[in-house]
């Protein structure tokens, strides 16, 4: 059974290319720079049939290790009931480009509504988003909101302790608008609230904090909320909204602006995405929450339907003056979110982010008694902590001998920041997916190697 | 036929301004709220800022379009009508018995170099 992969011809290809006024492919890509052109060709010798290509490649994947991951940083491992992939795997979701004619596809429509609604339940804000396309993403629409809410302001202050990955986007996004971040220094793991007062000026749009943080380990908003509402600020908190069912809600701590990644909401960890952004904002900012929106309403004949409102915000209506140039979202894996917590209902989330915790302190806690290591600051987390080994020569052999036992024991920090002061910093997480004996075959080996 | 009012000025983005003890009163004509069609939401400038002239001030948003009000001349926001709040539809309803906003310590000069009642009418009928 041979087949050629592709049905083109040499014929067809030229008839194509002649059609466009290109000579060759070559030319086709001439306006991609060099650097950014594959120079040899794919690895594969010409003439294999499909079936052996097929081979080849299932050879290379066996190459792939699998582990029990304690990874985290920001995507982790938690359980995902089966209706989520088995609902929204059906056709007409995954499918679905985004919906022209929106209000046609009602059912699409109402999987996004009630996104918002449990986003708005979980954050305790009043209103949500349709989604944005990741975290981080959704933090750099936050800095725009708040830049463009106050009249003059330039400038968003921002913590150190939150994710690598966020402050690079928001480095990106400040260096692309003309504005400029400034930097909220972190003391001991968390961020220093001393020092908040005196950042604070009159370019200043607002406020940018993450918990559980960088490190996962949980901050204090206390007073926060009253001194930026009091200078005419706004107040933005970046959080994992599984956490959320255990600790304080952004609204709770009084911030304005609510966001973060749903990956911990059943999404699977795939390398690290895609993921799906969420952002939620009081009333009173409405009109300037970026991103699609959909609303409920009642049709000619009084039956319920959705549609997309609030439209006039979006830049198909206000062009350049928009209040952000996002104009689509993550609907599928915003489904997979909504499906998921469907499926685990309020006290199911709770007791996957009680598990997390209880399963995190058990490790963390058993971990700290071992030479060569400790949980350095001693500060309040949820399932991640921050393990600091005494020397790298330790760490090194630590990850490798846990390796050795299919256990990938954690991500080094410095492998996201590069810097030096995060080289002997391991982050490791535990989620409720994490059984007894996972744990306890995670102890077995530090002891042997750290003892 | 639009309906233009002899006791104001009026700025050639369709703002009338209308001068009562020291305050400048300022409002969008019955052209812009015809043109907008049914006003959905009014964004209000925060007291107590200056904006210079051309600069943006406020928002009107209807269910056609979402429109910038450029400040016709410099001043200090003094008021908001916060009426328009919860009940934009008045700018169709009356669109000169209900302001935008009211200026004060304005600039005299800018006022009188708006365009005057005929003025405006000659404007509108080049459009």
């Amino acid at each position: 059974m041979i087949y050629p992969y592709i049905p083109h011809t040499d014929e067809d290809r030229k008839r194509m290319l002649a059609s466009i006024g290109a000579d060759s492919l070559e030319e086709l890509f001439s306006h991609i720079g060099e650097d950014l052109l594959l120079s040899d060709s794919v690895p594969i010798s010409h003439g294999k049939t499909e079936d052996e290509v097929q081979r080849l490649i299932n050879s290379i994947a066996q190459r792939n290790v699998k582990g029990i991951p304690f990874l985290g940083c920001g995507c982790y491992d938690h359980i995902i009931p089966s209706t989520v992939k088995a609902l929204s795997s059906l056709p007409s979701f995954v499918t679905a480009y985004t919906p022209y004619q929106a209000e046609l596809s009602q059912g699409l429509l109402q999987a996004m509504y009630e996104f918002q609604s449990m986003i708005c339940e979980i954050t305790g804000l009043d209103v949500a988003n349709a989604s944005l396309y990741d975290g981080a993403n959704a933090a750099s629409e936050a800095a725009a909101l708040m830049i463009g809410a106050k009249r003059k302001a330039s400038v968003v202050l921002v913590s150190r302790t939150l994710h690598p990955f966020t402050l690079q986007v928001l480095q990106t996004w400040a260096e692309g608008t003309d504005n400029s971040l400034r930097y909220l220094e972190e003391k001991d793991g968390v961020l220093d609230a001393s020092m908040l007062e005196s950042l604070l000026d009159e370019q200043c749009g607002g406020l940018i904090v993450q918990t559980p943080n960088r490190y996962g380990l949980l901050e204090d908003y206390t007073g926060f909320a009253d001194l930026l509402h009091e200078k005419g600020m706004l107040f933005t908190i970046c959080s994992d909204p599984l956490s959320l069912a255990i600790q304080k809600s952004p609204q709770e701590w009084g911030a304005d602006i609510a966001v973060g990644d749903t990956q911990s909401l059943g999404l699977e960890m795939a390398f690290g995405g895609p993921s799906c952004g969420y952002m939620a904002v009081k009333q009173e900012l409405l009109r300037r929450l970026p991103g699609r929106l959909v609303g409920a309403s009642v049709d000619k004949q009084g039956r319920r339907g959705f549609t997309l409102t609030f439209q006039a915000r979006e830049q198909h209506i206000k062009r350049e003056r928009a209040t952000s140039n996002v104009c689509s979202n993550q609907a599928l894996a915003a489904l997979m979110t909504s499906i998921h917590l469907s499926s685990l209902g309020w006290d199911g989330m709770v007791e996957a982010a009680r598990q997390s915790y209880v399963k995190a302190h058990y490790l963390a806690y058993h971990l700290a008694q071992l030479p060569g290591m400790t949980l350095v600051w001693d500060k309040p987390f949820w399932c991640e902590f921050p393990l600091v080994f005494s020397d790298a020569k330790h760490m090194r052999k630590f990850l490798q001998e846990l390796r050795n036992e299919g256990i990938w024991a954690g991500v080094r920090l410095a492998q996201l920041t590069r810097q030096a002061k995060d080289e002997l910093v391991l982050l490791v997480a535990v989620t409720e997916k994490r059984s007894r004996e996972e744990l306890e075959l995670y102890l077995a080996a530090a002891r042997r190697v750290m003892k | 036929m639009s309906k233009i009012l002899e006791n104001c000025r009026y700025s050639k983005d369709h703002e009338w301004v209308r001068v009562e003890a020291d305050k400048a009163y300022v409002g969008i004509t019955d052209h812009a709220q015809h043109e907008l069609g049914e006003i959905v939401f009014v964004e209000l400038p925060p007291i107590g800022e200056r904006y210079q002239k051309g600069e943006e001030i406020s928002t009107v948003e209807s269910v056609k379009a979402a429109s910038a009000i450029l400040n016709p001349i410099d001043g200090v926001v003094d008021q908001a009508n916060e009426d328009l709040d919860g009940s934009p539809e008045l700018l169709n309803e009356d669109c000169y018995a209900n302001h935008l906003f009211v200026l004060k310590s304005f600039s005299v000069e800018e006022y009188e170099a708006l365009l005057d009642a005929k003025e405006y009418e000659a404007y509108l009928a080049t459009l």
